[in-house]
């Protein structure tokens, strides 16, 4: 069986795959890391977004054997080894940005993905940004203003 | 999915040559061709990743007036590094799925799979694109031949696509937000030598030009001038989303919209 090797939150890894095997599966059963998460397996829900060299990616959506060689960042790296959380997910904690927390780990590998392109995105950018990242709970506001918290800007606080 | 062997050339002429295996499939970014598999609607016995193929990717603009993609070019890439030399492209890709779809997603995985909603085809035959394989070169009119079905042979490789420039054109997307595709999308490309339209979404036949459409704004480029028009004869689709006569009116409305963005 082919072996593949990535940079993942830093650290080389290596996990023994089938070609068949899609990067979300390598990355929870393979390497145990779970945080990503698997919504649809069909490519519309983002519960599985990670990066891969840099840019956001569906995990279901890509062949392990494709990341071979690659960087990729998953939602176990985003806070700090002492475990405080970076400024995304404490924004997140902060305004409400969760409720069941299935969606998140790919709500928050999308939202850092976005601010790192455009670090001050208008609330309609962050929008259209999160156009393929599905919650069933929130109602999204809590997300937008949690993303909009996190790049500095204020956020008016919706109804109580 | 059933497991299939795995290859990811480095040259063009790699990848034609790990095409002649038996079963062989090129894949693109993926994001059409893996859930197919997932379901077994497809089980190809080896997949030829084309996006180590550096020469595949990129977009470039040559003395003539055309802008070259590659083949294995993402949209991200094709949003961003075609924004100034062809903007209605650009933007098209820009607005294609979600942003993790267009980090993978390619141009020539759209073109192959010819999806009847797909955006670009549209853009490919709003503009008389050349679709270049690695024998040969299509014509766009020659090349989408019905809904999910084009002129290219199993084991073809689209290696780039070759815009003409207009002076003026613009993407009219009405987006069916479960899938993220066009529900109806129109392409209005304005050239030296007439007008082009071409509408996504809206045929059983996949997509297609709307030719009174052409021939009305080759005379008066302007809104007004497809407001008298009647709907465009056709096989529509009809859908729990839309009805066909939904969809023909969307295509009138679209067509004016797009007219008008390109100031006309
Ligand atoms: C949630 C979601 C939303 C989407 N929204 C839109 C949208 O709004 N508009 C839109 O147009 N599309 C949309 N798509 C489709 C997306 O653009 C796909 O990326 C595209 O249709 C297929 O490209 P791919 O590179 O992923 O190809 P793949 O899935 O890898 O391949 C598709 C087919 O093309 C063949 N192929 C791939 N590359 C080549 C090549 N270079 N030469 C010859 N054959 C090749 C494969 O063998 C296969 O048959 C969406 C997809 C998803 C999952
Ligand atoms: S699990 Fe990948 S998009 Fe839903
Ligand atoms: S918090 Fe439950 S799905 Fe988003």
């Amino acid at each position: 069986m082919p072996n593949v090797t990535m940079t993942i939150n830093g650290r080389e890894m290596s996990t023994e795959v089938e070609n068949r095997t899609l990067l979300s599966t390598a990355l929870r059963e393979g390497l145990k890391l779970t945080g990503t998460h698997i919504g649809c397996d069909t490519s519309q829900c983002g519960a599985c977004v990670v990066h891969v060299d840099g840019v956001a990616v569906k995990s279901c959506s890509m062949l392990a054997v494709e990341a071979d060689g690659a960087t990729v960042d998953t939602i176990e790296g985003q806070a700090s080894p002492d475990g405080s959380l970076n400024v995304i997910q404490q924004a997140f904690q902060d305004h409400h940005g969760l409720q069941c927390g299935f969606c998140t780990p790919g709500m928050v590998m999308s939202a850092s993905a976005l601010l790192k392109e455009n670090p001050k995105p208008t609330e309609q950018e962050v929008r259209d940004y999160l156009e393929g990242n599905i919650c069933r709970c929130t109602g999204y506001q809590g997300i937008v203003n949690a993303i909009l918290a996190a790049s500095g800007q204020d956020v008016a606080i919706a109804a109580e | 999915m059933y497991n299939f062997e795995f290859s990811k050339p480095e040259t063009i002429q790699d990848a034609v040559e790990a095409m002649k295996s038996d079963g062989a499939q090129a894949l693109g970014g993926g994001q059409t061709l893996l859930p197919t598999m997932k379901q077994r609607l497809a089980s190809p016995e080896s997949l030829v990743s084309l996006c180590g193929v550096a020469e595949m990717v990129g977009v470039c603009e040559d003395d003539a007036g055309n802008l070259s993609v590659g083949g294995a070019t993402s949209h991200a890439q094709v949003a961003d590094q075609a924004a100034k030399s062809y903007p209605a492209l650009a933007a098209l890709a820009a607005n294609i799925g979600d942003p993790a779809v267009r980090n993978r997603g390619t141009i020539g995985g759209s073109l192959a799979n010819n999806d009847p909603a797909a955006c670009y085809p549209a853009a490919a035959l709003g503009s008389g694109a050349s679709i270049i394989t690695n024998t040969r070169e299509i014509a766009a009119d020659d090349y989408f031949t019905g809904m999910f079905e084009t002129a290219l042979a199993e084991d073809e490789i689209i290696t780039s696509v070759r815009f003409p420039v207009p002076q003026a054109a613009n993407y009219q997307k009405f987006d069916q937000p479960a899938s993220r595709f066009a529900l109806v999308g129109v392409f209005v490309a304005k050239y030296a030598d007439g007008v082009r339209v071409a509408v996504t979404g809206a045929s059983n036949g996949g997509v297609f030009r709307w030719s009174e459409a052409e021939a009305a704004l080759g005379g008066d480029f302007s809104a007004a001038a497809v407001s008298g028009l009647g709907a465009p004869s056709g096989d529509m689709i009809e859908d729990l989303h839309g009805s066909g006569a939904y969809r023909a009116h969307l295509v009138g409305v679209l067509t004016r919209r797009a007219v008008e963005a390109c100031g006309g």
